[in-house]
């Protein structure tokens, strides 16, 4: 089996090195494009899965095309002739493109085409398919993306492809990348001992899930003089990963971190300095959230080129919209309850189940979607750490609007006058101030944070009318547990609570970490009543 | 002139007259049979619930044009329970004493379904219930028109198995009944086929979870260990949308690991960019892409009905859809709206589902349907990849659990619900103290 797969192997290679010889001379090849029409022909996906390994024997680099479109799901069958296609475009009228050069051959109505049905199994082997049609290819990013398939599926069979396309690599990097495909071929081949060693130092040397995957497999299938370098392998693989979990943790606490810091900056102004409970903090996120969604919407049908830019546009917008309704909500229902906190309590409540439900009303109780816009997708390799672009970009948001707010807290004149309020009324009322006026900007100032915190939670949360319920008791937690009245001690405590909360979860589980999290801040509370920063001072006993 | 004047309006007054007596004469006179719908309006199940409250309005309607039920109009009760556990057994007991409904569509979390249970057996009413659900239970009053596990759960690891060759599992549930009882289901049913206890993790995360990092990272730990891996997810409700997206973000490709979900739907994916979901399969008894003329006349209703060409069709909506016209098949056949009547009619009962087939009402008061598998496309839609040739018959009490798998329901012959056939008598009511009040809910 091994030799008669080892002689298709070499087959493969000198027919595509003839292959590529004869491309450019001849411009058609039968084979290849009998090879795609049976793409077509078979029903069933093992069927495909065969018609697909058809395909790359003929080596043609020009199959990658078809195989890489019918992953897409964009091959088609005409049901006329069963002759297959690369389709473009949606609705009821479709082009036709060849499978072979790409070209457009015409159009065809949908109802005329039967699609090509693959499911997973079937793209695994295009991936595989691909990897190993492109290894000659000319750029060297798609060299190297063949490289990585070959890490990623080691497959002894293809050592004498990996070891022709090493001989011709130029490129440094995509030689590292063949070294290590072809380690892990080697791993999993009948090549003798020395060989496989050398191959598990290459492998251990590349570090990650990835080598451990790789070392764990050989493992099994070792002898004993192998177990040895393997196990040794391995322990130095999972040690290096174990200080990276640490560091992983970290930055999951930091995340989740400044998500509770965004969702209770806004409380830590209308709960925090002006003591109101403030019920309907989250449905000011919400509204944030909406007011993105909508933004986005008005972007995607009027300006699709200013697609990527909705979200610094919703900003200012978003703190508007919730600094708005916090405005009204002050001048119409809070104002009349200062000193009265549980009819405050219930009255805020109220104000936030109108809110939902008026949204509700309006926008339909379904999730709406939020694209991410693309700087804000995907992710990077840091070491063993994988850093998602959203996460990264929402830590930094949080950071910026704790130090913008804490300028305006201290710097500005309305920061001034709020301070005074809070700290003496009647002396600030006595100075000058207007503090029914004041009262009411703090409350709108703290709301549109809120609005803003919505922008940035409609990146990873559900655009629906519950998501402002989700953060209500965290956002109180963290500004009880920092210390009420306190920008840093909010600062503080979301970070710390977000950081404990991710080195619980790895043991605890998800429920009992948040429980855990839950228990202590209640024993904290116990001993400090007042959080982290207790203020002190006169203003503490008013 | 004048005199003109006013016999004219003495005749318009007097048209007008008659014309309002006798409109309120007919509305006196014609009856109407009550169709109770008790689906969340508002609150967190709001989300799911209210599109079956307008699948049902439809379908009421439609009958009405078809001409009613025994020569009646058919006429909706709709009330709002707010996604308030007790408050469905209160809304429940108003349908069926104030309201004198004839049969009652509703709930959706299995909480729920327990609150109205004991409402349904004193009044002697009957509750269609359009969900996929754990199993465990078969009430003389209650018909389940959603898949028992081994209507969606069983096909879909097979799938994966046989398929996609996966070894080693991750049962990732909300913590709650629904994904507790499926995921013991499951894991027995896993380890019965041979598959080692270190191969399975299970793992449960709060209701509307959303900071997925930490578990996400796990499940790629766990699936690196050389061995293909495959994620179960009964995850339910809002959590899901982060969890896909940050399965995305971490680059966690369905080719890897793919993740098989028992509670997202087209309903669930409108909310997200299902770009990179593509492959990430979930098993239901319907998809809207299921390509039937029975089916595209029923989307084309739907968008008429509601006036929006985007709204989507679900697993549960076919659900009423199919219980619903059995239920008038059984009014039709008993002759009366008379529950004790009804409830005899029904087993037996057959009408044509969306996805070409004909469901039966078994006597376990559960339905024959097909299972289908199906892949997440970028259009947001589902692609079939399998379909079980036959419809399964719906089993109430599971046969991998070794507490249940002695128990039948069955209510023609042996008008029973966990007919112990060990020891060959009827459980009644003691077994049926289920675990409803340990469960922890999302508010």
């Amino acid at each position: 089996m091994v030799l008669i797969r080892t002689i298709i192997a070499a087959l493969f290679i000198v027919f595509s090195a003839l292959a590529a010889q004869t491309a450019s001379a001849q411009d058609d090849d039968p084979a290849l494009r009998q090879a795609i029409a049976g793409l077509g022909a078979e029903k069933g996906y093992s069927k495909l899965r065969k018609a697909i390994g058809i395909v790359v024997e003929t080596g043609d680099p020009r199959g990658a095309r078809v195989l890489d479109a019918l992953s897409e799901g964009d091959v088609y069958r005409r049901e006329t002739d069963g002759a297959v296609f690369i389709v473009s475009g949606r609705g009821k009228q479709l082009t036709l493109l060849d499978p072979v050069t790409g070209d457009e051959t015409g159009t065809a109505a949908k109802s005329d085409l039967k699609k090509v049905r693959v499911n997973n199994s079937v793209r695994r082997s295009v991936r595989e398919a691909i990897g190993a049609l492109t290894l000659g290819a000319k750029d060297p990013g798609v060299r190297m993306s063949a490289a990585r398939t070959m890490i990623d599926n080691p497959d002894p069979d293809s050592l004498d492809a990996i070891d022709t396309a090493l001989d011709k690599e130029t490129d440094a990097d995509v030689r590292d990348a063949l070294q290590q495909a072809r380690a892990g071929a080697i791993i999993l081949s009948d090549r003798d001992v020395s060989e496989k060693v050398s191959a598990i130092e290459t492998i251990r040397d590349m570090g990650g899930q990835q080598a451990l995957s790789l070392l764990v497999r050989a493992r099994s299938g070792a002898g004993a003089e192998m177990r040895e370098a393997t196990d040794a392998a391995i322990a130095s693989v999972r040690k290096r990963l174990q200080y990276w979990s640490l560091g992983q943790n970290v930055w999951y606490g930091l995340s989740l971190g400044s998500v509770l810091l965004l969702a209770a900056i806004g409380l830590a102004i209308t709960f925090g300095v002006m003591g109101v409970i403030n019920m309907a903090h989250g449905e000011m996120v919400m509204l944030g959230a909406y007011t993105t969604f909508m933004v986005q919407e008005i972007m995607r049908t009027s300006f699709p080129g200013l697609l990527d830019w909705s979200l610094p546009i919703a900003l200012p917008l978003a703190f508007l919209v919730a600094g708005a309704v916090g405005f009204a909500m002050e001048r119409g229902v809070i104002r009349f309850l200062y000193g009265r906190p549980l009819e405050t309590l219930l009255a805020t409540w109220g104000v936030s189940l109108i809110l939902q439900q008026t949204v509700r009303t309006i926008f339909g109780p379904t999730n709406r979607e939020v694209s991410n816009p693309s700087y804000m997708s995907g992710a990077f390799q840091l070491g063993e750490l994988s850093i998602t672009w959203n996460r990264l970009w929402i830590v930094v948001f949080a950071l910026v609007v704790f130090g913008v707010l804490l300028y305006a807290m201290n710097r500005t004149s309305l920061g001034l006058k709020m301070r005074a309020v809070t700290q003496n009324r009647r002396m600030a009322a006595a100075m000058g101030i207007r503090t029914p006026w004041v009262d009411a900007l703090t409350f709108a100032l703290g709301s549109g944070i809120a609005g803003i915190a919505g922008v940035a939670l409609s990146q990873i949360d559900n655009v629906s009318p519950n998501l402002g319920q989700g953060y209500i008791i965290d956002s109180f937690m963290v500004v009880v547990f920092g210390g009420v009245g306190n920008l840093w001690g909010t600062l503080i405590g979301a970070l710390s609570l977000g950081v404990a909360n991710k080195f619980l979860e790895p043991f605890a589980g998800a429920v009992l970490g948040k429980i855990f999290v839950l228990v202590f801040i209640i024993l904290f509370i116990q001993k400090r009543p007042r959080g982290l920063f207790a203020l002190k001072g006169r203003a503490v006993e008013t | 002139m004048n005199r003109i004047a006013r016999k004219f309006g003495f005749i318009a007054l007097g048209a007008a007259l008659t014309a309002t007596t006798a409109m309120t004469s007919a509305s006196a006179q014609e009856e109407t049979i009550k169709v109770g719908i008790l689906h969340s309006l508002s609150g967190t199940m709001a989300i799911s619930e209210t599109t079956l409250k307008d699948a049902m309005l439809m379908l009421i309607e439609q009958q009405n044009e078809k001409g009613g039920l025994l020569g009646k109009k058919l006429e909706a009760v709709v009330v709002d329970p707010a996604s308030d556990w007790p408050l469905f057994a209160e809304k429940a007991r108003q349908l069926i004493e104030q309201d004198k409904v004839a049969a009652v569509f509703g709930c959706w979390t299995s909480v729920s379904r327990k609150s109205v249970l004991p409402v349904f057996a004193e009044l002697n009413s009957i509750l269609f219930y359009p969900v996929q659900y754990e199993g465990e239970e078969s009430e003389k009053n209650v018909f389940y028109t959603g898949a028992a596990p081994n209507q969606q759960a069983i096909p879909a690891v097979d799938y994966l198995m046989e398929e996609e060759g996966v070894e080693r599992w991750v049962l990732e549930g909300t913590d709650y009944v629904y994904p507790r009882t499926t995921n013991k289901i499951l894991e027995q049913y896993l380890l019965d086929k041979g598959v080692a206890q270190e191969d399975i993790i299970v793992n449960y995360t709060p209701f509307g979870f959303s900071d997925w990092q930490t578990e996400v990272a796990k499940i790629k730990e766990f699936g690196s260990a050389g061995k293909k891996t495959a994620v179960v997810s009964t995850v339910n409700g809002d959590a899901n949308v982060p969890f896909y997206k940050e399965l995305a973000n971490q680059g966690i490709e369905a080719q890897d690991i793919p993740v098989v979900a028992f509670s997202v739907g087209e309903e669930e994916l409108a909310g997200i960019d299902t770009g990179p979901l593509v492959g990430h399969l979930a098993a239901w008894n319907y998809f809207q892409s299921v390509d039937n003329e029975a089916n595209a006349k029923f989307i084309e209703q739907w968008h008429a009905f509601t006036g929006d060409e985007d709204r989507v069709t679900n697993d549960p909506m076919e659900a009423h859809y199919i219980g619903f016209n059995m239920w008038v098949k059984a009014v039709e056949k008993a002759g009366t709206t008379d529950p004790e009547a009804v409830i005899a009619a029904l087993p037996g009962t057959e009408v044509p589902n969306l996805t070409g087939g004909t469901s039966e009402m078994l006597p376990n008061h559960h339905i024959t349907k097909p299972v289908l598998i199906g892949e997440i496309q970028d259009d947001g839609q589902f692609e079939v990849v399998s379909e079980t040739e036959e419809l399964v018959p719906g089993d109430a009490w599971s046969d991998f659990l070794p507490e249940s798998k002695k128990l039948e329901a069955d209510w023609v012959d042996l008008k029973c619900g966990n007919y112990d056939t060990e020891a060959k008598k009827c459980l009644g009511e003691t077994a049926m103290a289920e675990p409803a009040e340990e469960e922890t809910t999302s508010n």
